[in-house]
């Protein structure tokens, strides 16, 4: 389950925030987001949107911080604290 | 709470976080009228140097041309200094409505109407028309006066990858659920150069059910076959249903701003634009000056041809020097030096010799794309950027860069 979350964020930030250019940028669950500038905090929503509609959770606005989508690990503990 | 040393402390451990990241910004201070040769005191109290400047948005060369000038002189002598009011109240001259009514002539909208900064354009004109069951879809990399405009919007918002059609596509048929959609871009961009391509984007628009917001603050004037900005370049004039741009940049460089497209738009935006509500009316003698640069760039073509003549050379000359530049149809040409330090060094080498230009780097542009960016003006010759292609030679062949790719630039000085 873990696992199958995770690969399916990563698929989401190569297809929503990189370009084609960008093909062979390496991208794990640790990976800075928000701070190395790939996902750029006004652009967030987006992934934030895409969790909440594939989980059905909803993650309040004060939770999504640019610190908790900082890499796919704290993503990922985020949505599941919301899957209780 | 009083103003304790508690209080002084906090605000210089703040300021002491943006030296520490190589973020604190510093004025010069400048002995001469904005030109493209301008006197220049950095840092404060040094002497005063010549310097060529490379960085100004003053595209077409009118911010000290002498028509204009007069022209504000006559407009302080017949309107007065300030208004002291806002619009709505007691601050609408005649000489207002007749910019307003010459702005839309000249970007070919339906109306337009003036804030006190394009800043105040954008900061006011979606919160004014927009709301929850509705949605704005942003370019990646719009300024940032957009941003804060969206922010202050109750409309949901989503972003597409910079110019990227198909992303942007994807968006639109993600969102065809809401009231209204609109799609923003820049019509030339800012720290890029590149233009927005607008054809495409009133292809999508028209196909999704879409509205076109476009910020044309580095394009009017001089984009375009006759100057009317990136709608004129890409055949689209008429089709754009809102148009942002400043008097402060290639319009005469003054202050002052617009929203300017399809006639309800603009009445919303008199009605609700908050910056344009709560803010005094542009000052009677910009007003006038600004009038006599339409009537200016109506009159002939002649400096924008040469501005896109100078900014021909200035890309030809830093090619063929081997330099890593972006590729764009603007006065706005960004070397790329991906690293930050190596950006900043480059810069100040520069203004040893000469040369005013700034280093860009990250958050102002994203992380590992450092740069140098030049604007060129009308005011340019090409004796000077001759002179200023030495210099930038001469600086590129001291760091070693010069006919360096990316890869190559980033494999020696790191990102």
């Amino acid at each position: 389950m873990a696992e199958e979350m995770k690969d399916l964020i990563i698929d989401y930030i190569r297809n929503e925030y990189l370009d084609e250019e960008d093909d062979d940028m390496e991208l794990d669950e640790s990976t800075p987001l928000i701070t190395s500038g790939i996902v750029d905090s006004f652009s967030m929503v987006s992934l934030k949107r895409f969790l909440e509609k594939k989980y059905s959770i909803s993650i309040p606005d004060e939770e999504a911080t640019p610190d908790a989508f900082n890499s796919v690990t704290s993503i990922m503990t985020l949505v599941q604290r919301h899957l209780g | 709470m009083a103003y304790s040393e508690q209080v002084r402390e906090a605000f210089r451990a703040e300021l002491e976080g943006i030296r520490e990241k190589g973020l604190y910004k510093e004025e010069r201070l400048i002995h001469s009228p904005q030109s493209a040769d301008i006197r220049v005191e950095y840092p404060e109290g040094a002497e005063v140097r010549e310097v060529i400047n490379l960085c100004s948005n003053n595209y077409l060369g009118l911010s000290s041309h002498p028509e204009v000038i007069r022209a504000a002189h006559e407009g302080l002598d017949a309107r007065g200094y300030g208004m002291s009011s806002v619009r709505f109240i007691c601050g609408t001259q005649d000489i207002h409505r007749k910019l307003e009514h010459a702005l839309s002539e000249f970007l070919d909208t339906e109306d337009t109407i003036l804030f006190p900064s394009c800043m105040d354009a954008n900061a006011g004109v979606f919160e004014a028309i927009l709301g929850p069951e509705d949605v704005m879809i942003s370019d990646r990399l719009v300024h940032a006066s957009i941003i804060d405009g969206i922010r202050l919007c109750k409309a949901m918002h989503d972003t597409y990858k910079h110019a990227n059609m198909k992303h942007l596509e994807q968006k639109l048929e993600e969102h065809q659920d809401k009231r209204l959609r609109m799609i923003i871009t820049d019509g030339v961009f800012s720290m890029d150069g590149d233009l927005a391509p607008l054809d495409e984007i009133v292809a999508l628009a028209q196909k999704y059910d879409a509205m076109v917001f476009v910020d044309d603050s580095h394009a009017s004037g001089f984009i375009g076959k006759t100057g009317r900005g990136t709608p004129e370049h890409f055949g689209v004039m008429g089709k754009i249903d809102i148009i942002t741009t400043t008097l402060g940049k290639g319009l005469g460089g003054a202050s002052g701003g617009c929203v300017a497209g399809r006639q309800e738009i603009v009445d919303l935006c008199r009605q609700r634009a908050r910056p344009y509500l709560f803010s005094n009316s542009v000052a009677p003698p910009i007003i006038s000056a600004s009038l006599k640069v339409l009537e200016i760039l109506s009159a002939t073509t002649e400096r924008r041809d040469r501005l896109e003549e100078n900014a021909r050379f200035w890309r030809q000359g830093l090619s063929e020097a081997g330099f890593v530049i972006k590729a764009g149809d603007s006065p706005i040409v960004p070397i790329m030096l991906f690293n930050a330090k190596l950006a900043q060094d480059f810069a100040r080498d520069l203004y040893e010799q000469g040369i005013y230009v700034t280093g860009f780097f990250f958050p102002v542009v994203p992380a590992g794309q450092a740069r140098i960016r030049t604007q060129l003006s009308a005011d340019h010759d090409i004796p000077m950027l001759e002179s200023a292609l030495v210099k930038f030679k001469a600086i590129g062949d001291k760091h070693g860069i010069l006919g360096l790719d990316k890869k190559a630039i980033i494999a020696k000085f790191g990102l």
